[in-house]
């Protein structure tokens, strides 16, 4: 067996919808790539479908584990099979797969051990996106940019590229609850991993539902920054690091 | 010994007496049991010598001696559900690290038995 070289992260709930398309887009742009889907207990044939195109390796969670635990699984999965570097996209399509070479370029170079796909690097803060969506993207990027000590515009995305040695780190210590981006960056950072943001256009979901709707916002708004602060709070060496 | 005291003795035999039941017939585990133990046998001692029941309520600045009973009441389940949250907590990290391990392990699995299959089909060279 060669040396595997990226692993491309999909954690799925129920996006039997577009799951087809992602899969294809990304082998059509990623040939090398070895593409792993994670379906978090979907309810739909997500895993199936996943399955019978015959481009990816399919981790069926028994229990739905939230995007978090969904995303620590399929990392889990490229830190075992000793993967250099590893890509996480949204099992929407929101990312284009012809972006993951530029995502990963600062890792291959050397510069960055994590990044992240913005929206926001050219300035901005959010094409379309509502007033509540608005305010938590600035109240994230003023709080994790202080946390961290480097300005990250993009606090939300769910694209995101790991070296080695983040992908160790987070197979370990990937934040477990719905919404895990923003407490992800603060831990990198915290945690003496190069960050770099690579400018990165994204599209509208191609089908599925966003698993955070208006009601329940507020709710992670405060989860999240509860967590931050905890995390930021909390030593090195308290870092789970290897746990298993 | 007052009509109060004779309540709070036999309620604290009576709850003591459970919690090792429950323990003997393995419903309740030994950790967990502990806490509520302490709770259990500090109501019976404070049944058996009342005055420990007033120098506390005198040192906490408890006029009704009783209240002070309500306050230590409210305190052990206070406790007692910190200690639920802390436990529910543990548990959901562990559920969560082996619905992973299950994910990994039946992914693994059927990697492997295809390969069986592959190679019963095409058996190798002798």
């Amino acid at each position: 067996m060669k040396c595997p070289e990226i692993c491309v992260v999909i954690p799925c709930h129920n996006e039997a919808a577009c799951i087809g398309a992602v899969l294809n887009e990304l082998h059509r742009q990623l040939p090398e790539a070895v593409l792993v889907v994670v379906d978090d207990a979907s309810t739909d044939d997500t895993a199936a479908l996943a399955r019978v195109t015959g481009l990816a390796t399919v981790l069926r969670l028994p229990t739905n584990l939230g995007i978090g635990g969904a995303v620590q699984t399929g990392l889990r999965y490229a830190g075992d099979n000793g993967f250099a570097v590893a890509v996480k996209v949204d099992g929407d399509g929101q990312h284009p797969a012809s972006e993951i070479p530029a995502l990963l370029r600062p890792i291959r170079e050397g510069r960055a051990d994590f990044t992240i796909g913005s929206r926001f690097l050219d300035g901005g803060d959010g094409f379309r996106s509502t007033f509540l969506r608005r305010i938590g993207i600035r109240l994230f990027r003023a709080l994790n940019s202080a946390l961290v000590g480097q300005r990250i515009t993009d606090n939300t995305s769910g694209f995101r590229g790991y070296g080695r040695r983040a992908l160790e780190f987070a197979a370990a210590n990937y934040p477990a609850f719905d919404y895990p981006e923003p407490e992800e960056v603060v831990l990198m950072g915290r945690n003496g991993m190069r960050i770099v943001e690579v400018s990165t256009p994204m599209r509208e979901r191609q089908g599925g539902r966003s698993s955070i709707n208006l009601r329940r916002s507020v709710y992670y708004m405060i989860k999240v920054i509860f967590a931050i602060l905890m995390a930021a709070a909390r030593p090195r060496k308290m870092q789970k690091e290897t746990a298993r | 010994m007052n009509r109060m005291q004779i309540v709070m003795l036999l309620g604290s035999l009576f709850f003591l007496g459970m919690i090792l039941h429950q323990v003997w017939r393995q419903r309740l585990k030994e950790a967990y049991a502990l806490l509520w133990m302490l709770f259990g046998g500090m109501f019976l001692i404070l049944s058996l010598y009342p005055p420990i029941l007033h120098r506390f309520a005198a040192l906490a600045g408890i006029a009704y001696p009783p209240a002070a009973l309500f306050a230590l009441t409210l305190l052990a389940v206070f406790l007692i559900l910190l200690q639920y949250s802390i436990v529910l907590s543990k548990k959901a990290d562990e559920v969560r690290r082996l619905a992973q391990a299950v994910a990994l392990l039946e992914e693994r699995l059927e990697r492997l038995e295809r390969l069986e299959r592959l190679e019963r089909r095409e058996p190798r060279e002798p």
